[in-house]
């Protein structure tokens, strides 16, 4: 990866190491900024084998820095997939049994169309030429993808975070489509402070003067500095206070005493830049960008005349949400009002708060509470839809 | 939510008034005991709104539709007649405001099956008569102060919310501490003496 770090594009962004579907003229994405994208491309990964009537398919929508390597090791970092944990054979969500598809969002970095794929009318990365990507937008390409397979029905939908927000909006849009739906600490909307943080680390990065106005790969740089503090100040968000308390305390990072300087003292502060660092190897600025409005612009309610529960009449798609009680990006509140909006339409949902002080990131972790609530909530779609064990 | 777990005669009895493939709202689910029994022989579409996060997530665990929440607070959310029955077994008198409670109970479901214990039965009373202390009996198990139980009332008591809020009692049954079911034909009288708790099935 080091090779790429300078200079050139993410060689992942437009000749993906995962699958790869490529949309033609003749197939255009209809965005919500008012224009068409096309030709435009969807990576991908799968898992597990699709069965003949085509009932056992589970989309997984990946979170703001995801990728389509949910269950596999990613070719850019080397490390696990991201919810290997939860998605495997034998798993939780067995792949033995289903028929797992996760792409890479369109406006992402790993293979699917974003700012740093090549722009076909230039030649060189699309930078901030293609237009703001809508959670909607996501989720219209990934329909795409899914007809492109022949599926009529997904089994279960299921995502974190703006994953969530990919969950709700296909329940929203694709009803019919969606046989069950599991958003997992996300909101119908984003809120103002979420907004807020995500405009920090969009100024951070804007901010780097090797970001050239989005043209930085024609100038052979990366805008390295400013995303990695954008990430620093979106990682404290995905902690808790308890959680950072727990382990890092005011410890000191490889030193006795305090140096009365400005390096990294404290062993959180190392921490920080650590993440901060490892993240700019493997996410491209202005995707992050990108990314980041997406979830700004998504506000379920108001698509629908402002009533939430509009977004969801006539369901029948059968929901499960999740929350966690140290999670203050996507507060277990925020979940609840999707509750009760799912109630006033009539639907059938569970919800479930896991206690844990591990905040936002709790999704991804290895959290037995959650692993059992999805399998019983995925047990008992399965059995009403006629999947055998 | 409901708050005398270990007693749970009357489930076979509510479950008995709910005919097949009902749309079903348990509301103080507990540990899920009726819903799992409804959906195992009675095929309904069945959700819970119970109150202790950890009932809920147990319920969900084993694949029931159940969400937190409060009777109290959260049964505004529901529309009109979004259900063919509406349970509320052995929550009612740990409801804050049950008059609103059952009112809404009555909005929401086409029917409402309500159980409870009945403060008027005769061992509640010689425990007050006798001891001069608050009945503490094998169905209600707690101390004055630390009992969940805030509103009680006894059969007659009942009777007559249902008769103010203007619901017509469809059927009532009393059940004696072996729970078994006391005699149709007894009036209101002997049941509130005798009846250790009774379950209605209410219209409106």
């Amino acid at each position: 990866m080091a090779a790429q770090r300078t200079g050139k594009t993410n060689n992942e962004a437009d000749a993906p190491s995962s699958p790869m579907l490529r949309f033609g003229p003749d197939k255009p994405l209809k965005l919500d900024a008012g224009t068409l994208l096309s030709p435009f491309q969807i990576a991908y990964q799968t898992y597990g084998t699709l069965n003949d009537d085509r009932s056992n398919a589970i989309l997984v929508c990946h979170a703001l820095t995801g990728d389509q390597h949910v269950a596999s090791t990613n070719p850019v970092t080397g490390k696990p997939g991201w919810w290997e944990v939860l998605i495997g054979p034998g798993r939780i969500i067995d792949t033995d049994r289903f028929f797992v598809i996760c792409s890479n969002v369109i406006g992402g970095c790993l293979g699917s169309t974003g700012p740093a794929s090549t722009n076909p009318a230039t030649g060189k990365p699309y930078g901030l030429d293609l237009p703001v990507i809508t959670i909607r937008d996501m989720v219209r390409a990934q329909k795409m993808l899914i007809d492109h397979f022949g599926i009529g029905k997904l089994f279960c939908v299921l995502g974190g975070s703006m994953g969530g927000m990919q969950v709700l909006e296909w329940a929203s849009s694709y009803p019919e489509q969606v046989f069950a739906a599991l958003p997992i600490a996300t909101g119908a909307r984003h809120s103002s402070q979420n907004i807020a943080f995500h405009e920090v680390g969009r100024q951070a990065v804007m901010a780097d003067p090797d970001w050239h106005g989005g043209k930085y790969f024609e100038h052979g740089k990366r805008p390295e500095k400013g995303l990695a503090v954008a990430r620093m100040a979106a990682h404290i968000t995905y902690l808790s206070e308890a959680a950072l308390h727990r382990k890092f305390g005011r410890n000191l990072q490889d030193r006795e005493a305090l140096t009365f300087g400005f390096d990294a003292d404290f062993q959180i502060e190392s921490y920080l830049r650590h993440q901060g660092m490892t993240f700019v190897d493997r996410f491209d600025a202005n995707s992050y960008l990108y990314m980041t409005r997406s979830m700004d612009y998504f506000d379920l309610a108001a698509d629908h005349g402002g009533r939430l529960a509009d977004a969801f009449a006539g369901t029948k798609t059968r929901f499960c949400l999740v929350s966690f009680t140290s999670d203050w990006l996507f507060p277990t509140e925020e979940s609840r009002s999707i509750v009760h909006a799912l109630n006033a339409a009539g639907a059938s949902v569970s919800f479930v708060e896991i206690e844990t002080d591990r905040g936002h990131d709790a999704f991804l972790l290895d959290e037995p509470e959650l692993f059992a609530a999805i399998n019983g909530f995925i047990g008992s779609a399965a059995r009403a839809r006629g999947l055998s064990a | 939510m409901s708050v005398n777990g270990s007693q749970r005669v009357d489930l076979e009895v509510v479950a008995n008034l709910i005919p097949a493939r009902s749309r079903v709202l348990d509301v103080g689910s507990g540990d899920g005991s009726l819903l799992e029994l409804l959906q195992d022989t009675k095929q309904v579409d069945g959700r819970g709104l119970e109150l202790s996060q950890r009932g809920v997530n147990e319920c969900v665990a084993r694949g029931l539709s159940v969400i937190q929440g409060d009777a109290d607070k959260d049964l505004e959310f529901y529309p009109d007649k979004g259900f063919d029955f509406v349970v509320l077994s052995q929550t009612l008198q740990a409801t804050r405001n049950p008059k609103l409670v059952l009112d809404e109970l009555l909005r929401i479901g086409n029917r409402a099956i309500v159980s409870f214990p009945n403060f008027g039965h005769w061992r509640v009373r010689l425990s007050l008569f006798v001891n001069g202390r608050m009945p503490v009996t094998k169905d209600l198990p707690y101390s004055w102060y630390d009992t969940p139980n805030i509103h009680f009332c006894t059969i007659r008591d009942f009777v007559n919310l249902c008769e103010e809020l203007g619901a017509t009692v469809e059927k009532a049954t009393a059940l004696d501490g072996n729970g078994q079911k006391i005699g149709l034909s007894m009036p209101w009288w002997f049941w509130n003496f005798f009846g250790q708790q009774a379950v209605f099935l209410l219209k409106r």
